[in-house]
């Protein structure tokens, strides 16, 4: 059947006929220093198939020992998502072809995962709540990454010849799974952001991953059905058929791409048509997805029980232990911060939006003001990540670095103007903010001679301005004063050129 | 035994490290007896796939050196060894029989050839086998099949017939296998040699090309129960690199060997593992063996393990099913064969695994795989798959049982001796029965045994005595075996393979012979 109606529905019809069901799959690369089940570095961005070995690149004979840490911190994510950890469990083996898969089959887990049952309250813009639950958390391995050469979009169709990298090969993931969430209604979209989120959050303070979504580090597939509403408001019972959208890595395009299948899935099924269960590629330029791979419930992994690997038996009394030393849950967090640093509620989500909790904190940490702090961080370096498509806390500054230009700031030897200067010098690699006011020679004019000097020239200049001001108009003092900021370049304490120009033109 | 032979080749592993180790002989003249015996009857033995002659006369070499120099040396330094292609060397080929690894050459050792080199044992070369170690005859290898040295007509066992082969034809003292159903004891039976599957976990399968990895293991090939202890005992103990490596020391193997006691210890002949299905001439030599044992002081007794009669069906349900995702990974992306599909323009990377697995597989392969395929696919995987683990856990528990009554099985090793190429070859069940009774060990991870019993009367072939212990007390197998063998030396009056015809020799023509 084809859709003889236009590509998509108005959101409002959307909601308003259907009931959206969303689930979500957050895989998260750990940030352990070795791989999942070999020895080889998991440092990112290291020239092609330099960190492999027999182990991960599936040489014949050579076999996976689990890495320890991963499985620590797949604990205690469990742990943190509120999921009973398994006492016993055996990885599984997901057999599929893929040039980029070393073995042609993932080692994985299957029914039985190290985490189950768990949930994740999430806080909504409004301050909503709204709870997501937890099928479960797994272990896995993370595939080699093609690169398609010759097609216009690096995708495989079209490319004249492929090359795969394998230095991603057997990086440690777990993959967490939320049950279907239903009865978020209108707002599915952005529940689907504030849990991604959420699960960041989660993610960064437990320590285990650097979660950024733009090296992929932290990718997210979001499942999307319609399932009609009855008369009565209610939804029907029987579940739609999904599509599952692969690879959004913004939390900004979980919600559009959440967004876009429901609207693109509601005018398929207002015009009578059904929804294909397939994956689809999401287009950030376009805000669209488009049809992949055609997924049905034939798809057959032939999973059973790897046999080159011993169960995961955890120890009832490490689970214990490693339950007793969690971080404090990042919601809570942020109400403590917020309150310790005086931050209104609007102040407070930017700063969380811009994933710039840590980074405050320890920027007030060495010293700066937490309102100093956080006006940088959510400000202008947040406007300046965004610019760049990286994560805040991947520029090219540290806390120290902003701690110590907003010293400058306080102590008026830059005014905010030359503060944003300072900081592009600082993210070019220029130093520390004091060498980049040295080198850049930025530092406020604060001696009054040569201000004054400048102060005389511009009444010299503008003696019908001065004339004003002496008969009492002192409104008229701003087009001094912009002259001689002018004449300064900026680099001067404007409300000290003021007093200048006050000071000569009336007397007491 | 054999240590006064004025031929190198006819001496034990032992007996070669004893005079290695007072200056007698030197590893070189070994190597090169070796290298010479190989020369002369492998074109009709066809034991090896690659002999890496210049690689093991420079180990000889570092070895007398070592020697020379006062270092201190493992106990079978300078000793040769072959191994079966199935485990990777370093710088050696390694096919695992197969046209779809033909000039693979590893970047790296196997644990356990780590531990042989690092032992000073001198590599020969990697003997052929079944491909990927799937047959009982080594005719299924991609490189022709090896004969055995009994009779050029007839099959070496498998799926390691090449290094039965080797050490029956005297190219090697030692040599290495791997027993995933039988792979190392029914060749050993068939060529009237020595072979042990140690328990599961004892030996690293770290290097060794999974066939069904539950179920692979590596182990000794040799001439006498004291030769594979000795070797087994380079081999054994925990690996870090295999996570289903059991953390213990090697067992003490030629301590068992040496004290070969069997007074007052309980053995049981499995009831199953015999009488109908067996040739006349293999029951008549175990029987005597059972009977020495109980003239030596043993008291033998007959147990019964009822689920050993599903043990073969599971074994082709367990080992397809993992078979079919281990030999995934060969689909020509990086390494091995690449057969880019006739007739295809810009042929997907699809298209080249399909064309590499078709050519680079040979029939029994794929029948393998295409059986495990469908064995663990979704809605066949409880009834097939799963009910196959259930039947291991009944079988384990019939050793459990038997166990308890019992300090060692004990069964003929293969229902018949060596059959003819070729006999079988169009009949992969009947192919499959020479591993009925060598399968259930395991499926349940315990050590096993085979050594020569004698001839059988009707064909004057070998005919092999299985030995099982429970897990972990590989031992116990060596004590048994080593006091039936002398008994059995004592009786033929010397070794068995003393009766074995003189092959047909090619005169050498390598160069630098002594
Ligand atoms: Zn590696």
């Amino acid at each position: 059947m084809t859709a003889t109606t236009s590509e998509v529905l108005p959101y409002e019809d959307v909601v308003a006929a259907y009931d959206p069901v969303i689930g979500l799959e957050v895989h998260v690369e750990l940030s352990t220093v070795t791989k999942m089940f070999c020895g080889c570095s998991t440092v990112f961005g290291a020239e092609p198939n330099t960190q492999v070995c027999p182990v991960c690149l599936g040489l014949p004979g050579a076999l996976p020992v689990v890495n320890a840490v991963a499985v620590e911190s797949a604990v205690r994510i469990g742990l943190a998502l509120d999921c009973s950890i398994a006492p016993w469990g055996r990885f599984a083996r997901k057999n599929y072809f893929y040039p980029d898969m070393p073995k042609n089959f993932q080692t994985s887990q299957y029914d039985e995962p190290i985490a189950v049952d768990g949930h994740l309250d999430v806080e909504l813009d409004d301050g909503t709540v709204f709870r997501v639950q937890i099928e479960r958390a797994h272990m896995e391995e993370d595939t080699g990454k093609s690169l398609h050469v010759g097609g216009s979009t690096g995708r495989i169709h079209g490319a004249e010849h492929s090359l795969v990298d394998y230095n991603r090969a057997g990086i440690p993931l777990i993959e967490i799974v939320t049950r279907p969430v239903t009865g978020a209604g209108q707002r599915a979209p952005e529940v689907a952001r504030a849990y991604v989120g959420a699960v960041r959050d989660l993610l960064r303070a437990l320590g285990v991953s650097d979660v950024r979504m733009e090296q992929g580090s932290l990718r997210c597939d979001a499942n999307v059905s319609l399932r009609a509403r009855t008369p009565d408001g209610q939804s029907a019972v029987p579940l739609g058929t999904r599509t599952e959208t692969k690879n959004v890595n913004s939390l900004r395009s979980v919600e559009r791409a959440v967004r876009y299948e429901m609207t693109r899935q509601g005018a398929r099924l207002a015009s009578g048509a059904t929804i294909l269960q397939e994956t689809r590629h999401w287009h950030e330029d376009s805000g669209t997805t488009t049809s992949g791979r055609e997924k049905s419930d034939a798809d057959d992994y032939r999973y059973f029980p790897e046999p080159d690997l011993v169960p995961i038996a955890p120890d009832p009394a490490w689970v214990a232990t490693l339950a007793q030393t969690l971080p404090e849950a990042p919601p809570a967090r942020r109400r403590r911060l917020q309150a310790a640093w005086g931050l209104a509620d609007l102040q407070m989500r930017d700063l969380v939006y811009a994933g710039a909790t840590e980074l405050v904190e320890a920027t007030v940490a060495v010293g700066a003001s937490p309102a100093a702090a956080a006006k940088w961080w959510s400000g202008e370096l947040a406007r300046t990540a965004n610019a760049a498509g990286v994560e805040l806390s991947s520029l090219a500054i540290t806390p120290a670095q902003v701690a110590q230009l907003a010293g400058l700031v306080e102590s008026g030897r830059v005014n905010d103007t030359m503060a944003r200067q300072v900081l592009k010098g600082v993210l070019a690699g220029e130093g520390d903010p004091e060498q980049v006011v040295g080198a850049r020679g930025l530092e406020l004019v604060s001696d009054d001679g040569a201000l004054g000097a400048a102060v005389d020239r511009a009444i010299a200049g503008a003696p019908d301005v001065a004339a004003k001001i002496r008969d009492g108009k002192v409104s008229a003092g701003g087009a001094l004063i912009g002259a001689v900021m002018k004449e300064m370049k900026g680099q001067a304490d404007a409300a000290r050129v003021r007093e200048l120009v006050l000071a000569r033109l009336t007397s007491p | 035994m054999t240590g006064t032979s004025p031929d190198l080749t006819r001496w034990s592993a032992t007996d070669l490290a004893a005079a290695l180790a007072v200056g007698e002989v030197s590893a070189v003249e070994v190597t090169r007896a070796h290298l010479d015996r190989i020369a002369a009857v492998d074109p009709e033995v066809h034991a090896f796939l690659h002999v890496g002659a210049d690689g093991a006369l420079a180990a000889a070499r570092a070895v007398d050196d070592a020697r020379a120099a006062g270092r201190p040396l493992g106990p079978l330094a300078g000793v040769p060894v072959a191994v079966k292609d199935v485990v990777t060397t370093q710088g050696l080929p390694t096919t695992a029989g197969s046209r779809i690894l033909a000039g693979w050459v590893p970047p790296y050792d196997a644990t356990l050839v780590t531990r042989l080199r690092a032992g000073g044992l001198v590599l020969l070369g990697k003997t052929n086998m079944d491909e990927f170690a799937m047959g009982s005859s080594t005719e299924h290898s991609a490189y022709g099949p090896t004969h055995n040295p009994w009779d050029l007509e007839r099959i070496p066992g498998g799926s390691g017939g090449g290094s039965a082969a080797a050490v029956a034809a005297f190219e090697a003292p030692l040599a290495i296998g791997t027993d995933t159903g039988g792979s190392i004891r029914q060749p050993a039976a068939v060529t009237g040699t020595v072979g042990v599957k140690p328990t599961y976990g004892g030996v690293s399968r770290y290097g060794l090309i999974a066939l069904a990895s539950s179920l692979d293991q590596a182990g000794p090939c040799a001439r006498s129960v004291l030769d594979a202890a000795a070797l087994h005992e380079v081999i054994g103990g925990h690996d870090p690199r295999d996570s289903t490596s059991i953390d213990a020391p090697a067992p003490a193997a030629v301590e068992a060997a040496r004290r070969a006691d069997v007074r007052g210890l309980r053995i049981g002949v499995v009831r199953e593992l015999g009488g109908d299905g067996y040739q006349a001439g293999v029951r008549t030599r175990f029987d005597e063996s059972v009977q020495l044992l109980v003239d030596a002081g043993a008291e033998v007794v007959e147990v019964s393990c009822p689920s050993f009669e599903y043990a073969l069906a599971a074994y082709y349900l367990i080992l397809p099913s993992e078979a079919s995702s281990n030999l995934a990974r060969f689909d020509a992306m990086r390494y091995g064969l690449r057969v880019v599909p006739d007739g295809v323009d810009a042929p997907t990377a699809e298209q080249v695994m399909a064309a590499t697995r078709d050519a680079g597989f040979g029939d029994e392969v794929k029948r393998r795989i295409i059986l495990g395929t469908y064995a663990l696919s979704s809605g066949y995987y409880d009834a097939y798959y799963g009910q196959a683990q259930k039947v291991r856990t009944l079988i384990a528990r019939d050793f459990e049982a038997a166990f308890g009554r019992v300090d060692v099985l004990m069964s003929p090793t293969t229902p018949t001796t060596a059959f003819r190429l070729g006999e079988k070859l169009d009949d992969p069940v009947a192919m499959y029965l020479s591993d009925v009774a060598t399968i259930p060990a395991n499926l349940a991870g315990i050590p096993g045994m085979s050594l020569p019993a004698g001839l059988a009367d009707e064909d004057g072939l070998p005919v092999g005595v299985q030995l099982l212990a429970p897990a972990t007390h590989d031992a116990r197998l060596y004590g048994v075996g080593a006091a039936l063998e002398a008994m059995l030396l004592e009786r033929w009056g010397g070794p068995l393979l003393d009766r074995a015809p003189a092959l047909p020799t090619t005169a050498p023509t390598r160069e630098g012979v002594a």
